[in-house]
């Protein structure tokens, strides 16, 4: 529930537009009268040059080139982030359309805005979106991703991602180019290799698109780590095959090496890429080994390590979002036992912080170049552009879940096979690679005008209906899970159990070469990477040691532990020294603030877990209620029963202390 | 396959194991295969010892409540049948077998009163067994501090030990009995992914 309330019913509109007006009214006329205002700051003139007339010393003066740059990112960022304010003021808007389509409406009314004033409006230049909006979207992804369902799924990704997008791309190029042969379409200038570089950027799922969309549905975890390890892993695919076709289109031919050639590059893009993203995770995980005494800059140290894997990666031309994830996946466990709770906090505060600004930047870049880029609109092409798209993924995803499935223990229904289809959608990524496309393509203008339809039909259409869909379809939703050490302790000895019985079977399946490389992490890399005693710690403690941590926070913060602070072993072994007598009064006052608590947090509740818009899940939050409830009033119990005892042993001793009664 | 009929034909009742356990014949023999190897003694009979030479198992935290998960209370050998038998709980429950009623229903869809499904059931069923040493149905305080022991393998102190048993049992103790009965622990495993577990496919 928003803390804005308001006295008139359309206030909260009314506001809305006043804020958009305001900052768009200041913010054009000054990109407008720019170049009217001249840089000058020399007062070293006047000392040199005393024939100079003598001019009024400038009190107050303008200028505006100096800071032209800066204010101007700023107040795109301003606006954005205003935007995203004004969609949640709006009480219906958001649970009916998805923040990304809002986002593009706005970026299209803002272009229109800048067309009518007569400026060029910005278009979302490719190295601003692949070099900074980009990565810290990926990055947020990849250092928090879900590792179990993604290493229990990762073949069924891989082919989805690898195979599902080949498939897309020679289907879509095949029949465009068969559709281009045809006369009456007037576009018979386009040769097979044009087509095939167009079906090879507009195949590729993208990650921003499905992560904006996805993340407002919650849809259970099987199909939410398919769609999105396969947006994610067919970078490489896209890359490779985007670069191979440019390059033979420029030269016209392909022979069969050149081919052979283009299998092996992929193999060296996305194993490279990983490579890259591997070394660098473990350069992040040795440097914060030695941070122990400067606690506040590492998380600069995550994030620079990881930025840094990108960029050499695309130096190399290798798959710069493999070697993202890669980075961040390696990293994570190492680091995390070496860095402090706060700084654990603040990557966390900060990747969603960025990655939040960098996709709605991105959304409303897109619905800005959309008005601004040069477009050639040929119907037929663009319309089987769309059907083709649909039909191709549909086509990919019921064919390869049939071989898959032959290999699955846990099979996809049709259900599932159904949302996998219908969320793959497309986004920026893909008109980033078609502004790159250079001016000589003589198609370039038509691909582009195809490229934003597709998005836009697949963000908005697709976008909007999969949520009513999910429901009537009723798809397994996601499940809430609140941490339970009953859960690592028991999944911890099922894998044991299994590890034994492929041990008897004499099988040297998936169970032992886990349990070899846990091992070897065990033995040989936690000591390296891990500062202190820590690394012999095994896992089981660290959770349980995270788990108290938290619930002792918790339980200061509620303030039912004034004087007594726990131990870090247990909350059973507190030690009462000066137990405050609580009287019956003063316990139904803690449990109504309680209460209050609770209720106030199932208010602010919206249940995500890959959120961008909490940071602690919400069910963390209402667990943490329900067991302060909980423990407070055991708390209370044992400390009444304690006291009892202590009088009565004081009674029969016959002394009387005055002891029982410090509040 | 002449081999495998070979084989086969060296097992007594081996119709009535099939039938029993789902096993097809190839999985029969291998499984006859790797019971050769371990019976080195070629007695026809494994015991415990035979059990221990195996390496992975030797260094498994709970080897030694594998090993005796094969051995029912007061046997020293198992045979082949009660291999294969006790093998079968890990195999996932095949849907499209036929189902035969004159038969008896296989080892692994005791679909009982509980409304599980069958190869969750049994995995979970073995693994309580595995806890439960002393075959009382609950899971007490030091049946869970001794196999957290054996697993966490020396590196923590007592005292962890037993706060970690306290916050277990605390968790999952619904009637407040001080002990972990099967449904209990059932309900603490709902929101694993058991189904993913059973990738065992050398037992398909």
């Amino acid at each position: 529930m928003p803390a804005f309330s308001c006295a008139f019913p359309g206030c909260r509109r009314d506001l809305l537009v006043i804020v958009l007006v305001v900052f768009v009214g200041i913010g054009l006329p000054i990109e407008a009268s720019a170049p009217a205002y001249q840089s000058h700051g020399t007062e070293g003139s006047h000392l040199t040059n005393i024939t100079n007339t003598k001019k009024a010393f400038p009190v107050l003066a303008v200028n505006y080139e100096h800071v032209r740059k800066p204010f101007e990112i700023a107040l795109w960022i301003l606006l954005a982030l205003l935007m995203k304010l004004g969609f949640h003021l709006i009480p219906r808007l958001s649970a009916v359309v998805p923040e990304s389509c809002l986002l593009i409406v706005v970026g299209l009314l803002v272009g229109g805005l800048i067309k009518v004033i007569g400026e060029e409006p910005p278009v979302l230049d490719s190295q601003l979106f692949f070099l900074c909006l980009l990565p810290p979207i990926i990055l947020d992804a990849g250092y928090f991703l879900p590792i179990r369902p993604f290493t229990e799924n990762v073949g069924t990704i891989l082919v989805f991602a690898v195979i599902g997008t080949l498939w897309n791309a020679f289907f879509m190029g095949g029949l465009l180019y068969a559709l281009c042969q045809i006369e009456s379409v007037g576009l018979s200038g386009v040769d097979l290799l044009a087509c095939l570089l167009f079906g090879s950027i507009v195949s590729a799922v993208d990650p921003v698109a499905v992560l904006a969309v996805f993340e407002e549905i919650h849809i259970n975890e099987l199909v939410h780590i398919l769609v999105f390890g396969e947006s994610l892993l067919n970078d490489a695919v896209t890359v490779v095959l985007y670069n191979l076709f440019e390059e033979f289109s420029k030269v016209g031919t392909v022979t069969v090496l050149d081919v052979f050639l283009g299998v092996v590059c992929f193999f060296v893009v996305s194993l490279g890429g990983v490579l890259v993203g591997a070394i660098y995770g473990f350069l992040a995980a040795f440097t914060s080994r030695f941070t122990s005494h400067t606690r506040v800059i590492e998380p600069l140290f995550v994030f620079l390590y990881s930025y840094m894997a990108y960029l050499s990666s695309e130096m190399f031309h290798l798959s710069g979002i493999m070697a993202l994830i890669a980075c961040g996946v390696v990293m994570r466990p190492y680091v995390e036992a070496n860095i402090s709770h706060k700084s654990y906090t603040t990557i966390k505060y900060f990747l969603k912080m960025w990655s939040s600004v960098s996709e709605t930047l991105i959304f409303i870049f897109l619905g800005v170049s959309t008005v601004a880029g040069p477009h050639a609109w040929n119907w037929t092409f663009v319309i089987t552009t769309v059907i083709l798209c649909l039909v191709s993924r549909v086509l990919g995803v019921i064919g390869l879940t049939f071989i898959i499935n032959k290999f699955r223990i846990v099979k996809l229904t049709k259900k599932d096979q159904f949302i996998v289809a219908y969320g793959g959608l497309r986004g920026a990524i893909a008109f980033s690679l078609g502004y790159l496309l250079s001016n000589s393509h003589q198609m370039r203008n038509l691909f582009l005008t195809a490229i934003i339809t597709v998005i836009f039909f697949t963000v908005f259409v697709q976008g909007m209906t999969i949520r009513p869909l999910v429901e009537l379809l009723a798809v397994k939703k996601k499940k809430e899970s609140k941490p339970s050490i009953n859960e690592e302790i028991h999944t911890e000895f099922l894998d044991h159990l299994l590890t034994g019985v492929e041990g008897v079977c004499g099988h040297y399946g998936h169970y032992h070469w886990k349990e070899k490389l846990n091992r070897f992490n065990k033995t040989y890399v936690k000591r390296w990477l891990i500062a202190g005693e820590n690394f012999k710690e095994p896992e089981l403690i660290a959770f349980y040691r995270k788990m108290e941590l938290k619930q002792a926070i918790m339980m200061v913060e509620s303030g039912q532990l004034p004087s007594v602070l726990p131990s870090t072993i247990s909350m059973q072994n507190i030690q009462p020294r000066a137990i405050p007598r609580v009287s019956k009064k003063r316990e139904e006052e803690i449990r109504r603030i309680l209460r209050a608590n609770l209720q106030n947090n199932k208010q602010k509740m919206r249940s995500r877990s890959y959120s961008r818009h909490t940071l602690f899940d919400a069910d963390e939050e209402d667990n943490v209620s329900e067991v302060r409830l909980r423990k407070t009033k055991m708390e209370m119990e044992r400390r009444v029963s304690v006291m009892e005892r202590r009088v009565s042993v004081m009674e029969r001793e016959g002394r009387c202390d005055g002891e029982g009664g410090s509040v | 396959m002449g081999s495998t009929n070979s084989t086969l034909s060296k097992i007594p009742n081996v119709e009535e194991l099939m039938q029993e356990t789902g096993f097809t014949p190839a999985h029969i023999v291998r499984l006859y295969d790797r019971f050769e190897a371990l019976d080195k003694e070629k007695t026809g009979h494994l015991r415990p010892q035979d059990f221990g030479a195996i390496n992975r198992l030797a260094m498994n935290p709970i080897g030694d409540r594998i090993i005796g998960a094969f051995f029912s209370p007061g046997q020293e050998t198992v045979d082949f049948h009660s291999f294969v038998r006790i093998l079968a709980h890990f195999r996932p429950a095949d849907k499209k077998r036929p189902k035969d009623p004159s038969m008896p229903e296989p080892v692994n869809s005791r679909t009982s009163k509980l409304k599980y499904p069958p190869l969750v059931f049994s995995l979970i069923s073995v693994a309580f067994q595995l806890y439960d040493q002393d075959k009382d149905g609950k899971i007490s305080r030091a049946e869970l501090l001794q196999v957290l022991r054996s697993m966490l393998e020396m590196q923590v102190t007592e005292e962890q030990l037993e706060s970690i048993a306290d916050r277990t049992i605390q968790e999952a103790d619904l009637d407040k009995d001080d002990a972990i009965s099967f449904e209990e622990f059932r309900k603490s495993l709902e929101k694993v992914n058991i189904d993913h577990k059973m990738s065992i496919r050398f037992l398909r």
